[in-house]
């Protein structure tokens, strides 16, 4: 598309950048110019026109910036029940005295740790908006879970977002647990302002021998959120990384998503719900790459999409030549219920060993009419028959949230959206 | 308590049902038998209400009420029960839920309280041993998983929870071993009384060895061409049904 705003929006952003870090956004910045915005000749962003989306929306290429809220607000954001610890962000910016204080887990402003691999694992050139989060991004938080430490009450990230039309909001977050760590994070963004922003985030998670780390994700941000996110984990032997993303809304949202298996009998689990109506278009890209022997991949994500709503599920799947008794297992369905909802889905594996299990499917269907009628037989209303057998989509990806408070509220979340307008 | 007549109904253009004439007192089993394609399953679509047929003439009562004009659902709510030829499986939605909310949603049609927890469980205990329903299959999503014959016993189930004053038994009987045969038919004959009625659909007179029927219908080319008693079955069991096609298609070319 445009090479105009690629050298536009850089100095900018880079304008009003936070400091530190010269070597890493220098690197982030070189590895943008390279590969600049994706065009619609970009087979990675085949069906996301982002940058159409960003030309149109963005007028005005600065960060956002930190704000101010209120005790009450972060409390009344809080999931009813919720028992974990609360992290504060404002436009990406932590928020420490609104903050818990996790015992045992080192958590601080990313800027006060300089010293960190950034880029080393969610690496720049991968992808234009990762490099872009890397040339400039704002704020940010740096954790570290020690080694051996169980850490039993999830950790929630509450972000709020707030921000003049045209602005941009980049986040940036590095995870670190230590060998045998434990621990759950949960993402939930509060959408302060009615305005078309963009928000381009990225997460690190380096995982160490046998660590489980859960991460948890929540959209539900509101018609106008334009969002690009990568999230990139590095598992190591014996490890184990989950991830349950649920998208209920947004304008235009890329979720990037990928596991790179290190460490022989570790395992990657990614499940997904996309619940979309109105113009929404979600489009999730996952990726994971067994590089190491006997290690296993399990992944799941359902689509419910009504109106004139878009759904992108593309699941790339890498085994290396090394990577022998890999299990791979790969599944997408989706659920069209209007004329005009599209769904393009791709499944990729790539596979350089002989001896593995791999398999994937996908399928694009309607409402099952006999189930409905099954159940409207044993007297249950046809609306609230539709709602069942949609949740049922829904509730085999939710199941996988183990924190029940959280669980709880992505099911009244969703049997709410079932209500209304599916 | 059901009185049809002369029903006619077609699927995509095609007739099927071709004047059905049919009445049904509290009290009374009706088998309905006849060779594949003459309209069974069709008629018993058609009573609880599935959409792809269209009923093209003719009209049904129940308990004095228009039954065409009501919702499956509806139907259901009033007392209409069909046992599924072919049970759906429904993946991710549990048994116990699933009968929860037909029960309450049918209780609340008729005036009823809905059940709560304790209430709805002691009801399932006591209808699970009816049929000899293992616990662990309503911990199960509906019917996923299941064998035919469990199945088939948790129609007969579904139906003791709902109590219904009309069952329609679809093939209800169709690939039971002798053991599960007993087991569902031993379901229904309990749940008979003299309040409600049966009609069992079926194309083999074995299942009336124990459902025993006050009444036999033969159904043919989508009208009943027969009636008459359950020494009707045990003709149609011995002879077939050619004898019966004979004389209505002889009838039809004088």
């Amino acid at each position: 598309m445009s090479t105009l705003i690629k050298q536009d929006i850089l100095v900018e952003l880079l304008a009003n950048a936070g400091t530190g870090f010269e070597q890493v956004r220098v690197a982030g910045k070189e590895a943008f110019q390279a590969q600049g915005f994706p065009t619609n000749k970009s087979e990675e962003y085949k069906f996301t026109a982002i940058t159409k989306k960003i030309e149109q929306r963005i007028q005005n290429f600065q960060l956002a910036g930190a704000f101010e809220v209120t005790a009450e607000q972060v409390k009344s954001n809080v999931f009813e029940g919720f028992e974990g610890d609360v992290l504060v962000f404002t436009n990406g910016h932590f928020q420490q005295a609104l903050s818990s204080t996790v015992e045992g887990v080192e958590i601080s402003p990313l800027s006060e740790k300089a010293s960190t691999a950034l880029g080393s694992i969610a690496k720049p050139e991968k992808d234009p908006f990762c490099a872009l989060n890397q040339s400039s991004f704002d704020g940010g938080v740096f954790i570290s879970v020690p080694k051996k430490a169980q850490i039993q009450k999830p950790i929630l990230f509450l972000n709020f977002f707030k921000a003049n039309a045209g602005q941009v909001i980049q986040p940036r977050v590095w995870i670190e647990a230590g060998d045998f760590a434990e621990v759950t994070f949960i993402n939930h963004s509060v959408n302060l302002s009615d305005t078309s922003y963009f928000v381009n985030k990225v997460v690190e998670v380096k995982g160490g021998v046998n660590t489980q780390i859960r991460y948890y994700k929540l959209q539900n941000e509101g018609e106008n959120a334009i969002e690009v996110s990568n999230i990139e984990t590095d598992i190591q032997k014996d490890g184990r990384f989950t991830s349950v993303n649920i998208s209920l809304s947004g304008e235009m949202v890329r979720n990037n998503l990928s596991i790179n298996i290190l460490g022989s009998n570790s395992e990657g689990n990614m499940y997904g719900l996309y619940l979309l109506d109105g113009k929404s278009h979600v489009d999730n890209h996952t990726n994971v790459d067994h590089t190491v022997p006997h290690s296993e991949s399990n992944e799941l994500y359902k689509g419910i999409l009504a109106g004139s709503s878009r759904g992108v599920f593309n699941g790339k799947i890498f085994v290396r030549q090394d990577a022998q008794k890999t299990n791979a297992f790969q599944q997408n369905n989706n659920i069209l219920l209007s004329e005009d909802a599209v769904v393009n889905t791709k499944p990729q594996l790539e596979i350089w060993a002989d001896d593995v299990k791999c398999s994937h499917g996908c399928t694009t269907g309607q409402l099952d009419e006999e189930a409905l009628f099954y159940l409207q037989a044993r007297g249950i209303g046809k609306e609230q028959a539709r709602g069942l057998l949609l949740y049922a989509v829904a509730g085999e990806v939710i199941e996988h949230i183990t924190d029940e408070s959280f669980r709880d509220y992505c099911i009244a979340q969703v049997q709410e959206r079932l209500g209304s307008n599916f | 308590m059901l009185t049809i007549k002369n029903l006619h109904a077609s699927i995509e253009g095609t007739p099927i049902l071709r004047g059905i004439n049919l009445e049904v007192k509290a009290g009374e089993v009706h088998a309905i038998m006849g060779p594949n394609g003459s309209g069974k399953s069709t008629l018993a679509s058609v009573l609880a209400g599935r959409e792809e047929y269209e009923v093209t003439e003719g009209e049904v009562s129940f308990k004095g009420k228009d039954l065409l004009d009501l919702s499956p659902e509806d139907r259901a709510r009033e007392g209409v029960f069909l046992a599924f030829q072919y049970p759906v499986e429904i993946p991710g939605v549990s048994s116990t839920n699933f009968l929860r909310t037909a029960v309450n949603q049918v209780r609340e049609y008729r005036g009823e309280e809905a059940l709560d927890a304790v209430k709805f469980l002691t009801l399932m205990k006591e209808k699970m041993k009816l049929v000899e329903m293992d616990q662990k299959l309503l911990s199960r999503a509906l019917n996923e998983g299941f064998s035919g014959g469990e199945k088939k016993r948790n129609e007969i189930f579904q139906m003791a929870m709902l109590a219904p004053t009309l069952s329609i038994l679809d093939e209800t009987d169709s690939g039971l071993d002798i053991d599960a045969l007993r087991i569902v038919s031993n379901g229904v004959n309990q749940l008979k009384s003299k309040d409600n009625a049966t009609i069992v659909v079926t194309h083999y007179q074995r299942l009336l060895d124990y459902i025993v029927p006050d009444f036999v219908h033969v159904l043919y080319k989508g009208q009943i061409v027969k009636s008459g008693t359950k020494e009707l079955a045990l003709e149609l069991e011995e002879k077939g049904y050619d004898w019966i096609k004979d004389e209505v298609d002889s009838k039809a070319t004088v």
